[in-house]
């Protein structure tokens, strides 16, 4: 039916004199889509639901962290709440349910929110920027020269800014390189394996309400579980009768109990940096805290009222992602071999590519609102202006097992704990890993 | 259906952007880089360079720098309005973002209907293309310089809505 269609449209059009004419001039048998940037996404990161959400590769922990979650939660919602309402008052579950709420959105958001990626240099931007830089040991492509610095000065500190040998650019004040997800990201703070993914300017905000909102509900928890045993145990009961009515009770006390100073030691750690507008990076590194001797540093970014700090770093304006995840890759970039979109034959007569370019639009548009991909011309197709240079790096071995995920403690890969701690979490990365494809949720299915 | 028409339309106006675009990717490019003194707000250096020198007036370059400054001040201003987007949305967990479109964004339309602007009053006719820097990572500001002269850009007036509305969608 389509075929007939086709032909009767423009017979004498096609430029190929082929008899039969095929509605694709290339031996494949289905065209080749146009792909989205996600794909050719340089950096080590997992997207979901076609681009909109955006993973680190490594999930780290992250099912660990919301099975403990909605573990303990389901517990307490199934084997405590009843009892409390029951003796108690029936704002309990209503308390816990709105912090619950607050955790598994913000923890969700954290994960799946692009942190400040910043995209990498165009070739074009590479190259500039090397014109720019002296190098005067040669051009010895055998080893990598010196790291390139640029000083700036901020609100009279003298800051540098290091040249990125993998993304080409010179970071920006306050970015770092994520060597996990192998992308430079803005206002780094740290890397959590427990939420598997990178903490930036972007999600630091959720980061922080994450954090607040499981220590009050680790410790709401907490105390409506001793509550819930000491009420049993009253009257000559005992704790092991408390303990044997309701057995979940104390699973939920150990979590609790080896997580709420964690947490609590977490938070309080974090609304510090708040305050003073410093990054966990910063902090850890001393890089305004003097300690090579000059009194003089101090930090350029704050500024100097708590109150002003906490509010530009949890209510100022909220960036746009800054890395196209749903654009188009163009055609003529170098990774494909033959041309992308719909491929139709070259022809010189602009009805003709208007006809034959609306039947690949019927069928990109079944796939995608965007009409702009599948242009069905000779000359190279850019949608968008030269990003396809871009070549994506074969993926390393998708799993790397990090020692440091298997720490017991959230903090001690950020910073020095600020209290003893050691849950005895036990250990699930394996089998984590496998659950990860199971992650997706379906209520976010548009987060930035 | 109603794909039909709409689309030849964008087809035409597409082969205008095709045109536009392919010879900007073989122009040379003159880059202006972040200015970083003031912190980590977005502001670009409005020193004026040299490769522009014979293709357009210093104080056209310098407004047109300074009102995009402007634009990207506002935008990351902490003040009343963003406050109140701030504490509605922690109070909301943060699912109003997903709702609404936040003031930054709003701004990066306007600042992307004023390039274009520029780029039809002032830049094309001397031969320059500037691009929007929300498309290089708020990095640099890329000036494309057509190899032609001034003729080299050709008309750009209908050829950036598609690409546009592809830019701005979430």
């Amino acid at each position: 039916m389509k075929n007939r269609e086709y032909q009767q449209i423009d017979p004498q059009a096609l430029a190929t004199p082929t008899p039969t004419p095929p509605p694709r001039p290339l031996p494949e048998h289905k065209p080749r889509r146009a792909r989205r940037r996600w794909e050719v996404f340089p950096g080590k990161n997992r997207f979901y639901c076609d681009g909109r959400m955006i993973v680190a590769r490594q999930s780290g922990v992250l099912p660990l962290t919301l099975g403990l979650i909605l573990l303990t939660s389901g517990l307490f919602f199934i084997f405590d709440c009843p009892f409390l309402v029951k003796h108690l008052t029936s704002c309990i579950p209503a308390i816990g349910g709105v912090l619950f709420v607050f955790v598994i959105i913000s923890l969700l958001q954290t994960s799946f929110t692009d942190p400040g990626i910043l995209p990498r240099a165009t070739p074009e931007e590479a190259a500039d920027i090397e014109k720019q830089i002296d190098n005067p040991t040669g051009s010895s492509s055998s080893y990598r020269p010196p790291p390139r610095t640029k000083e700036v000065v901020i609100n009279q500190q003298v800051v540098k800014l290091k040249y990125c040998f993998t993304c080409k650019i010179f970071r920006p004040p306050r970015t770092s390189h994520c060597s996990l997800c192998d992308n430079c990201v803005e206002r780094f703070d740290h890397h959590c394996p427990w939420v598997g993914n990178c903490v930036g300017k972007r999600n630091y905000r959720f980061f922080y309400t994450f954090i607040v909102s499981l220590s009050f509900l680790t410790a709401f928890i907490f105390g409506c579980v001793t509550t819930h045993l000491a009420l049993r145990s009253q009257g000559g009961n005992g704790l092991v009768f408390a303990l044997q009515a309701s057995p979940a009770s104390a699973l939920e006390l150990v979590v609790c109990f080896f997580s709420v100073w964690s947490i609590l030691g977490l938070s309080g750690f974090h609304t510090y940096l708040v305050a003073t507008n410093l990054t966990t990076n910063e902090d850890i590194k001393g890089s305004w805290s003097g300690k090579s001797g000059n009194e003089d540093v101090g930090n350029p970014y704050s500024y100097n009222s708590i109150i002003k700090n906490c509010c530009s770093v949890l209510c100022g304006p909220m960036p746009p992602s800054l890395i196209d995840r749903r654009g188009f890759v163009p055609s003529d970039d170098s990774v494909q071999t033959s041309p992308v979109e719909i491929e139709l034959p070259a022809a010189k007569n602009d009805i003709n590519m208007c006809t034959q370019g609306t039947k690949g639009l019927l069928e990109t548009a079944s796939r995608s609102p965007l009409l702009t991909s599948s242009c069905p011309q000779a000359k190279p197709q850019a949608v968008l202006e030269p990003l396809p240079e871009i070549v994506p790096e074969p993926p390393k071995t998708p799993h790397k097992h990090h020692s440091h995920h298997r720490s017991k403690a959230k903090q001690s890969t950020h910073h020095t704990p600020k209290t003893s701690n050691s849950s005895p979490r036990p250990h699930h990365s394996h089998s984590s890993r496998r659950k990860d494809s199971k992650n997706r949720d379906p209520k976010f299915s548009s987060l930035r | 259906n109603t794909f039909l028409p709409a689309a030849t339309v964008d087809r035409l106006s597409f082969h205008n952007l095709q045109e536009l675009r392919h010879s900007a990717s073989l122009a040379t490019k003159v880059f202006i880089q972040r200015d970083y003194r003031d912190g980590t707000i977005c502001k670009f250096q409005t020193k004026f360079p040299a490769e522009l020198d014979s293709r357009i007036e210093r104080s056209l370059f310098e407004e047109t720098l300074k009102t995009l400054n402007c634009y990207y001040a506002e935008a990351e201003k902490i003040g009343g309005q963003s406050y109140l987007e701030g504490c509605l949305a922690c109070a909301t967990a943060y699912i109003i973002f997903l709702c609404m479109e936040t003031r930054y964004e709003m701004i990066l339309k306007k600042i992307s209907m004023y390039i274009q602007e520029q780029n039809e009053k002032i830049y094309t006719p001397r031969g320059l293309l500037l691009t929007d820097p929300v498309e290089r990572g708020m990095r640099v500001v890329s000036f494309a310089k057509s190899q032609d002269g001034p003729a080299g850009f050709g008309s750009p007036s209908s050829a950036h809505s598609p690409a546009r509305s592809n830019q701005l969608s979430p």
